[in-house]
């Protein structure tokens, strides 16, 4: 039977299951394989907190979406156009994402009566009418993979594992993708277990088999190429992005880096990641918990190395009083913070973006510190670069804001030249000449680094009140404000240091949309798309959140509505608000899941008609 | 090679001139109540310092909060008066990132038992080649005497106005009991034990604990009289050390010998019993040392004072190092082009 081939500009598609069906796993072969075929794309891992749901229940549903095109992608889409579901319960959790019309896969042997009980299905949905609206495909997905496996003896446990390979296999024959990478990475996962890689390259071959042979799929599709910058590029996820920026700033600082972490969902993959390059002199210890993280990490700036601690919201708030060390004993250090939903334990694998006035100020007292944002997946690199730049040059913790959704969706980088990225190396002090610990350079107010070793310099710091220049310990009032209000001076004077704020669109008008960190794509996309339909809308995206740059009130005072979108209650327009006396609208979104571009949209033509 | 390494290849790894204990003391003006129990054990430090042959400014003193952590200001080294309970955290960044560091931590009962007590074991735990000073007064002294958790029970405090119900901690056993490799107890009041067991823990390598008692003469004036003044400390106390037998009482007419798992006092006078019936101390051996940790809450025994346990096992920031070379050894340096460029990546022209 002859089959059509459709070509479309781009595709979401979804894998939802068990959380114990390999759904992620799934997903990131699809995305590897997309990646190196070329197409521009966007992930978003959607996971239960629990290791391994009760198998079939609705909360433990794993999903796993990918949207890619052959032109320029920046969210993991809107609508879905292809679901893949492996029981009820997967179906039932993202029907609603489906747009109409779109593809259902549905793995016929998961819909067993227990498993339709406990979606809370009556009747099964694949046999009623009740999906009419869209094109379903019932493939006995697991009677399929045992056909496969026959002659294997294998358990009836590990073939039931193999079958997320038949879905893949499906989408790869359907998207016209090539499957030696998958079988390539089979055989280097599963090398010690022989039978376990057998069986997994053969589901997915019989996976791929069965679309081309089968006449329930008439039509297979094709998504060319985008025609992305020309260059080499690499998938990447926030994570190991984050990683990577580190090791790059360590390299370009000639400081080794030292990472003191405690493990918390989702920043855990940047302990992983950097605890494999010890060949690069990375430290990484893992710390009784999240004090010891950050506390170790002040111990290894006061010895010279650059330092990072790492983690998520709650791990923030144990942080805060170690930050306010770090302010007032002005050493460098990055902090990660890879938000989740809040408060309290939240949503630990959901992504939200409410930290952001903890960053900036919730500490004790007054201690700033300068707080940064990464907008995409690889965009945490040069964040994580920034940081370490900002804080070894004024000799300041820095907070790096990314959040669960950059930190587990990926996208395909542009690799760096490493050679183009500047030298960011310190200068310790040496010269026991006219030393004191809190003299500081004129005009960046960075005190003196002096570490442990260098003889002549031997000095005490620590969390009382220093006297100006000498570092001694001070109760004098006067003394004390000067020092508040110096610490103030050097973080605000970051700001003549960074480069101006830049407006996608007009650089005055109607609207604004200013958003941070990770809302970045769909902020990008809506506005795009509206200002295409005639609208006077431009797109600000601040990578800066404490200093602002310094165009940034000029920009906003331009137009003549700004709307702040945030998966938050209203965290940067409260800021904005504050500085600058504008009366900034929010759009705001707290549900642990990304903005969707058509959110945005609506809400643009409410305040555009 | 990177920056530090390249400022320690011109700083001296051992002193230049010969030091002294003077040299060791800074120009701040000391602030503990006077009579303190602190001054001593800083004297006693600072006295034992220049014996070590290491360089000033390859010292690092690292401390908490309370009377004790203090104690860096005092000292002409590297000094970090960190937050409450952190000492050891602080300290074990430290010395990962730099082992070439010789690294001291200054703490309380209550900066390390207390609020930091998760850090203290887990620094013991690890094996860190730090050196803890543990100042124990059974009080809070910086805030004004609340009671602390090795505060006897039943103890009346601002707090605790009708008497304590906490039952304390036995900072020996929390130490073992968190697989310190050396476990020492001296007495503020004790100039030369004092300075024998500092000697001993700068020598040992991985974490040293040492329990000194303190004596608060403001808010817990004598707590430790018993085992420190000259009157009675022959009677309560016996100084363990490696290889002799444990004897005790003013004319060394006292033993400590095992019934069972159950040390108990015997008589060498009576003609029933000799040093060769006692507990000889091993440093080696672990269940002994928690027999001797085990001493301080039984009534009618001594107290043991010296090094309890001592025994060599693998230092992390060594181990660390090690894993670094061999991770060297077999990838190569790490080079940052290699890095961003490999696994999976393909190109478009
Ligand atoms: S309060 Fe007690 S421990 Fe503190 S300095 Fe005074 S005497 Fe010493």
């Amino acid at each position: 039977m002859s089959k059509t081939l459709k070509t479309l500009e781009d595709v979401t598609i979804r894998f939802a299951g068990d959380s114990g069906d390999g759904m992620q796993l799934t997903g990131t072969q699809f995305t590897n394989t997309t990646a190196l075929f070329g197409n521009d794309l966007s992930t978003l891992p959607d996971y239960p907190a629990e290791i391994r749901a009760p198998a079939g229940t609705l909360f433990g549903v794993s999903g796993f979406q990918i949207h890619f095109g052959s032109s320029e992608i920046n969210t993991p889409g809107d609508a879905c156009d292809v679901l893949v579901a492996m029981n009820p319960a997967a179906l039932k959790v993202n029907l609603g994402g489906l747009r109409d019309g779109g593809i259902i896969i549905a793995n016929s042997d998961g819909f067993t009566e227990k498993n339709l009980k406990l979606a809370g299905y009556e009747k099964n949905p694949l046999e009623d009418d009740s999906l009419q609206k869209y094109q379903v495909h019932a493939v006995a997905i697991t009677t399929l993979t045992q056909n496969a496996l026959q002659d294997l003896g294998l358990s009836n446990k590990l073939i039931d594992r193999s079958k997320n390979f038949f879905a893949l296999g499906i989408m790869y024959w359907m998207f016209t993708r090539p499957i030696d990478l998958t079988v390539k990475w089979i055989g280097q996962k599963f090398g010690k277990t022989p039978e376990i890689a057998e069986a997994n390259t053969r589901v997915l071959k019989a996976g791929y088999a069965f679309g081309e042979t089968t006449e329930i799929f008439v039509s297979r599709f094709e998504v060319q190429p985008a025609e992305l910058v020309s260059g080499k590029y690499r998938s990447i996820t926030g994570n190991e992005a984050a990683a990577w920026g580190m090791i790059a700033a360590s390299v370009k600082s000639r400081l080794s880096l030292f990472l003191g972490s405690y493990p918390i969902t989702p920043a855990s993959d940047i302990l992983h990641e950097l605890s494999k390059h010890k060949n690069f002199g990375v430290r990484t210890f893992q710390a009784e918990d999240e004090i010891a993280g950050i506390t170790s990490a002040i111990g290894a700036s006061y010895g010279g190395a650059l330092a990072l601690t790492t983690t998520s919201g709650p791990g923030m708030a144990l942080k805060s009083e170690a930050m306010g060390l770090a302010v007032m004993t002005e050493l460098p250090l990055v902090i990660i913070d890879v938000q989740r939903g809040g408060p309290s334990t939240g949503l630990p694998t959901k992504t939200e973006q409410a930290d952001l006035l903890q960053a900036v100020s919730g500490r004790n007292s007054e201690a700033p510190i300068p707080v940064i944002a990464a907008s995409t997946p690889a965009d945490c690199f040069q964040t994580a670069f920034e940081a370490s730049r900002i804080a070894l040059k004024y000799m300041t913790p820095v907070i790096m804001l990314t959040d669960g959704y950059l930190a587990n969706g990926s996208e395909p980088w542009l690799i760096p030249d490493a050679s183009s990225l500047p030298d960011i190396s310190p200068t310790f002090r040496t010269d026991p000449e006219g030393f004191h610990p809190y003299n500081r350079d004129d005009k960046t107010l960075a005190r003196p680094w002096a570490i442990p070793g260098t003889p002549g310099l031997e000095h005490r710091i620590g969390g009382l009140e220093k006297q100006h220049i000498s570092g001694n310990v001070s109760y004098d009032p006067a003394n004390h404000e000067f020092m508040v209000r110096t610490r103030q001076a050097k973080i605000d004077g970051i700001a003549a240091d960074l480069p101006p704020a830049e407006v996608e669109g007009d650089p005055k008008g109607e609207l604004l949309v200013v958003g941070w960190g990770g809302t970045y794509g769909a902020i990008r996309v809506a506005v795009a798309r509206r200002r295409e339909a005639g609208k006077s809308v431009s797109h600000l995206h601040l990578k800066y959140l404490n200093p602002f740059q310094e165009n940034l009130g000029e920009i906003l005072y331009s137009f003549k509505q700004v709307l702040v979108p945030e998966l938050n209650l209203g965290q940067l327009s409260r800021l904005l608000r504050a500085k600058y006396l504008i009366p900034a609208l929010s759009l705001n979104k707290i549900q642990g899941l990304p903005f969707h571009a058509d959110e945005i949209e609506k809400k643009i033509d409410e305040l555009l008609p | 090679m990177n920056l530090v390494d390249e400022l320690l290849q011109d700083a001296p790894a051992t002193p230049e001139a010969k030091l002294t204990g003077k040299d060791f003391q800074s120009d701040q003006d000391v602030r503990w109540c006077p009579g303190c129990g602190d001054y001593s054990i800083l004297a006693q430090v600072q006295r034992v310092m220049p014996e070590l042959n290491i360089p000033r400014h390859r010292m690092a003193f690292i401390s908490g909060i309370g009377c004790s952590s203090r104690f860096p200001y005092y000292m002409d080294t590297y000094g970090f008066h960190s937050i409450h309970g952190r000492a050891p955290a602080l300290a074990t960044g430290l010395k990962i990132a730099r082992p070439d560091l010789m690294v001291w931590v200054a703490t309380g009962d209550g900066d390390g038992l207390s609020i930091g007590g998760n850090h203290l074991i887990h620094a013991c735990r690890r094996n860190i080649d730090i050196k803890i000073l543990l100042f124990n007064n059974q009080i809070y002294g910086l805030t004004k005497g609340q009671y602390s958790p090795t505060s006897e029970f039943g103890k009346v405090t601002k707090s605790t106005p009708v008497g304590s119900i906490d039952h304390p901690f036995n900072p020996l056993l929390v130490a073992l009991g968190a697989e310190a490799s050396f476990v020492a107890r001296t007495l503020d009041r004790d100039p030369k034990h004092l300075q024998q067991v500092v000697r001993r823990a700068a020598a040992h390598r991985g974490t040293s604990f040492m329990e000194i008692y303190q004596n608060c003469n403001v808010f817990n004036d004598g707590a430790f009289f018993t085992y420190t003044e000259k009157e009675s400390k022959e009677e309560n106390v016996v100084f363990v050390e490696h290889g002799k037998p444990m004897i005790f009482g003013k004319g060394k007419d006292k033993g400590i010998r095992l019934e069972g798992f159950t040390p108990t006092v015997v008589s060498l006078s009576d003609g029933k019993y000799s040093a060769a019936d006692l507990i000889v101390h091993d440093e080696k051996d672990t269940m002994l040392s928690f027999i001797l940790a085990r001493m301080s809450n039984l009534p009618d025994l001594p107290r043991p004072v010296g090094v309890i346990y001592a025994v060599d096992r693998p230092i992390y920031e060594a181990e660390l190092t090690r894993q670094i070379e061999s991770s060297v050894g077999k990838k190569g340096e790490g080079k940052l082009e290699e890095l961003l460029n490999s696994g999976d990546t393909w190109s478009i022209n």
